[in-house]
C-alpha cells in the first residue's frame, strides 16, 4: 500500500529525516516509537501533505501512485487519513458541515453519490456512540472549546466515518486518561480489517497495550534505527531509547522482519 | 482659509430654497456653513483623517442629486428589500423621499415614521430639541456641510413605552446618473423611554457611478429604551459614502449598532455614542468587506461620561487586492465614569500581499475605577486551518472560502433581523470564490 524509500525532509533549512524507508501493507499496523525530536510528526505530516516542508530526496508510493506529487486533499479523497497531535480549532465552521464536507469530497473521488442529510445523521450517531461523545459536539464549531481529550476523540471519530485506507495517528494518545485511551483504542480496533493499514505514531508504548501492532520502528534522528514485532515497545518501555541510539547508527533489524 | 474647492459650496449655500423655515433652524445652518467655510475638508495631516484622502471632495465638481427618482419601479425596488421584508418603509432616492415606492401601512398608530422634509413642513417644533443636537459640526467638516445643506431624510419618533417588533427600513438608493451628484442625507431617530425599535438603514448604488452622499444620523434613546440599528452599504465602486452615526443614550438604555460595508468606492464611517446615564448598555459591531483598489474607513467614539455603564464593541474586516482599511476605536472614560466595563476588539484578515489596514484602538481613562480592554489583531488565514481542512479531502479554495467565511459569521451572526443577516451572506457567498459551494454546504 506504502513504500516509503530514503525519504529525506528539511524545516526551516534543518534536515528531519534522513533516508526512511518503511513498507507498509493492508492490514498491517506498523508503530512509530521515538525520543523527542526524531522526526515522527514531521513523517505523519509529510505524509499528508503538509508544504511546510522540503523534500530534498526520496519517494513516496501509495497504491503505485506518487504520494508526494499529491495535494492534501487529494491524498484524503485516496484515502489517507492523518489524525492530528494537535487538532486545530476552526471557530464559524460547524463540526457537522465538515464532516460532511469532507465525506462527500471523498466520495465524490470515489465515483460515488453524496450522502443524504439522513443517512449522515445516521452514521454520526453510529461513530459518535462508537466513541462515546457527547452528541452536542457535532453541532459545535470544529474543536473549538473542545477539552484535549475531545478533541483526541474527535479525530478518531472523523476516521471512523471517513473510513481511510491509510490511517496515520500522530501521538493521538498524548493527554488521553486511560478510560478515554481505551475507547479510542477500541474505535481503531474495530476499523482494522484486510483492507486498511495504520501508522501509529506514538511516543509511549501504553497505547500498544490496546492497539497491538505487527511492526514496531524506532525513529531517532531521523531513521528508522531499529525494527521489530510489538515486544520491541515492551523492551523500550522498560531500557528507555537510549540503549539504541548511544553510538549506534547503523539500521538493526531484529523479530519478524519486514 | 482652506484652499478653494472645485464647488462652490458657499454659492450653492445662498441658492438654497428654505421655504418657511423656521429661524432657529436657519441660525443652524448658517453656524454650520460658517464652520464649514473656516474647517475646509480635512486633509492627512489632521490624526483623524491621516490615512483616508478626501480629495475627492475637494477637486471633483459635484451637482446636487436631483429629485426625479429615475423610473425606479417597484421590481428594482423588491431586490433592495431583503426579500420584500414587510415592514415600515423610507425609501428616498438620490437623497430625495419618493412617497410612491414607500410603504408605513406596517404600522400602529402614534409611531411617526416619515421624511425629514415633511416634518419640518408639517411641525418643525418636534425637530426642535433634537436636530443637530447631538452630532456636532464644530469639529467636524462633512457633518458642518449636511447640516448647512440638510433637506431631507428619515425622522423616525418612537413615543414612551411602544415596543416595535419589525424592524423599520430606510432605504437610500443611488441611481447613478450620468454627472457626479452629492446628496446630504440627514435622519433623525428619537426613542422615547421604555420604547423599543429596530432600524434598518440600507445604502445602495444601482448602475456605476461617482457620486457623494454625506450622511448623518442622529439617535436620541430614552430612558430604559432598547435600540438596534443596522447599517448595509452596498454602494457603487465608484462612489464617495462618508457618513456619521452619532448616538446618545439615556439611563439604563441599550443599544446595538451593527455597521456592515460590502461595497463603495471611499467608505468613510463613523459611528459615535455617549452613555449619558447611569446603567447604560452599548454594543457597536462591524464587518467591513473590500478588494481591488476600495478604501474603507471605520472611525468609533464612545463616551463613557456617566458610572456603570458597559461597552462591547467588535470590528471585524476582510481585505483583497490594493484594498486599503483603516479601524480607528476610541473609547472615553470620562472622571464621573466610575464601574465602567469596555471591551474593544477589532480583527483583520489580509488576503493578498497588497491590501493594507491600518488599525488603533485608543483608550482614554480618566476614571480609577473601571474595567477596559482592548486588542487589535491583523493576520493571513491561518495555515494550519488551511491543511487541517485540506487533509479532511476539502480542496484549497473552498477551504480557503470557507475559512473567510467562518471569519465573518463570527461577528454576522449578531445580526438578529433574520433577513438582513441573510442579505449579508448572500453577499459574501458571491464575493468568495465557489461561494455558492460553501451557501449550499453551510
Amino acid at each position: 500500500m506504502l513504500e516509503v524509500k530514503n525519504l529525506c525532509v528539511k524545516a526551516a533549512g534543518q534536515e528531519i529525516l534522513r533516508g526512511v524507508n518503511l513498507s507498509v501493507k493492508a492490514g498491517e499496523v506498523h508503530s512509530i516509537m521515538g525520543p523527542n525530536g526524531s522526526g515522527k510528526s514531521t513523517l505523519a505530516q509529510v505524509l499528508a501533505g503538509r508544504d511546510s516542508y522540503e523534500i530534498t530526496a526520496g519517494e513516496v508510493t501509495f497504491q503505485g501512485q506518487d504520494l508526494l506529487e499529491l495535494a492534501p486533499e487529494d491524498r484524503a479523497r485516496q484515502g489517507v487519513f492523518l489524525a492530528f497531535q494537535y487538532p486545530v480549532e476552526i471557530p464559524g465552521v460547524s463540526n457537522t458541515y465538515f464532516l460532511r464536507a469532507s465525506l462527500n469530497a471523498i466520495r465524490k473521488a470515489r465515483g460515488e453519490e453524496e450522502i443524504s442529510a439522513m443517512d449522515f445523521l445516521g452514521l454520526v450517531r453510529e461513530k459518535m456512540a462508537l466513541l462515546k461523545m457527547d452528541e452536542s459536539l457535532i453541532s459545535r464549531p470544529v474543536n473549538e472549546g473542545f477539552s484535549g481529550g475531545e478533541k483526541k476523540r474527535n479525530e478518531v471519530f472523523q476516521m471512523a466515518v471517513l473510513e481511510p485506507c491509510l490511517a496515520i495517528m500522530d501521538e493521538t494518545d498524548s493527554g488521553l486518561d486511560i478510560d478515554a485511551l481505551k475507547i479510542v483504542a477500541e474505535g481503531v480496533n474495530r476499523l482494522r480489517d484486510e483492507n486498511r493499514a495504520f501508522i501509529v505514531v506514538t511516543h509511549y508504548q501504553r497505547l500498544l497495550d490496546h492497539i497491538v501492532p505487527d511492526y514496531v520502528h524506532v525513529l531517532s534522528a531521523g531513521r528508522i534505527i531499529r525494527t521489530g514485532d510489538s515486544s520491541l515497545a515492551r523492551e523500550l518501555e522498560e531500557k528507555g531509547y537510549s540503549w539504541l541510539t548511544e553510538g549506534n547508527s547503523e539500521v538493526v533489524t531484529s523479530g519478524e522482519a519486514v | 482659509m482652506s484652499a478653494p474647492m472645485a464647488t462652490d459650496y458657499a454659492a450653492a449655500f445662498a441658492r438654497l430654497a428654505r421655504p418657511q423655515e423656521p429661524q432657529w433652524l436657519q441660525a443652524i445652518r448658517e453656524s454650520a456653513m460658517e464652520r464649514f467655510l473656516e474647517l475646509g475638508f480635512p486633509t492627512l495631516r489632521q490624526e483623524e483623517w491621516k490615512y483616508t484622502k478626501v480629495e475627492f471632495a475637494r477637486k471633483k465638481t459635484f451637482e446636487a442629486a436631483s429629485s426625479s427618482s429615475n423610473g425606479l419601479t417597484a421590481d428594482q425596488l423588491a431586490q433592495l428589500t431583503f426579500g420584500n421584508l414587510e415592514c415600515a418603509r423610507l425609501v428616498f432616492v438620490n437623497g430625495h423621499y419618493s412617497r410612491e415606492l414607500s410603504s408605513l401601512r406596517e404600522l400602529s398608530s402614534r409611531i411617526r415614521v416619515q421624511s425629514l422634509a415633511e416634518a419640518l413642513q408639517e411641525n418643525p417644533e418636534r425637530l426642535k430639541p433634537h436636530l443637530a443636537r447631538y452630532a456636532g459640526y464644530q469639529d467636524h467638516a462633512f457633518v458642518a456641510l449636511n447640516t448647512a445643506f440638510l433637506q431631507d431624510g428619515a425622522f423616525v419618533h418612537v413615543p414612551e413605552g411602544k415596543r416595535i417588533q419589525q424592524p423599520i427600513h430606510l432605504l437610500f438608493v443611488s441611481t447613478a446618473p450620468g454627472e457626479a451628484t452629492a446628496s446630504h442625507p440627514r435622519n433623525l431617530i428619537v426613542v422615547d423611554d421604555n420604547s423599543q425599535a429596530t432600524i434598518l438603514e440600507s445604502y445602495v448604488g444601482l448602475g456605476p457611478g461617482s457620486y457623494f452622499t454625506n450622511l448623518v444620523t442622529e439617535i436620541e434613546v430614552g430612558e430604559n429604551a432598547n435600540l438596534d440599528h443596522y447599517k448595509l452599504k452596498l454602494e457603487d465602486e465608484e462612489a464617495f459614502h462618508i457618513a456619521t452615526l452619532q448616538i446618545h443614550q439615556g439611563r439604563s438604555s441599550k443599544v446595538r449598532t451593527f455597521d456592515v460595508t460590502l461595497g463603495g468606492g471611499l467608505t468613510r464611517n463613523e459611528v459615535n455614542g455617549v452613555l449619558d446615564g447611569e446603567g447604560a448598555e452599548c454594543a457597536l459591531d462591524g464587518l467591513y468587506l473590500a478588494s481591488g483598489g476600495q478604501h474603507v474607513d471605520n472611525h468609533t467614539r464612545l463616551e463613557h461620561a456617566k458610572p456603570h455603564c458597559d461597552s462591547r464593541e467588535v470590528y471585524k474586516g476582510i481585505l483583497d487586492g490594493r484594498a486599503t482599511g483603516v479601524f480607528h476605536g476610541r473609547i472615553v472614560v470620562q472622571p464621573a465614569a466610575q464601574k465602567t466595563d469596555s471591551k474593544q476588539t477589532n480583527n483583520n484578515l489580509l488576503l493578498s500581499d497588497d491590501a493594507v489596514i491600518n488599525t488603533k484602538p485608543q483608550l482614554e481613562i480618566y476614571a480609577d475605577d473601571v474595567k477596559c480592554t482592548h486588542g487589535a489583531t491583523v493576520g493571513q488565514l491561518d495555515e494550519d486551518a488551511l491543511f487541517y481542512l485540506r487533509s479532511r479531502g476539502i480542496g484549497a479554495t473552498t477551504a480557503r472560502s470557507l475559512l473567510i467565511y467562518a471569519f465573518a459569521t463570527q461577528v454576522t451572526e449578531g445580526i438578529r433581523v433574520e433577513a438582513a443577516r441573510a442579505a449579508v451572506s448572500e453577499h459574501l457567498f458571491s464575493w468568495l470564490p465557489q461561494g455558492q459551494l460553501i451557501k449550499e454546504a453551510v
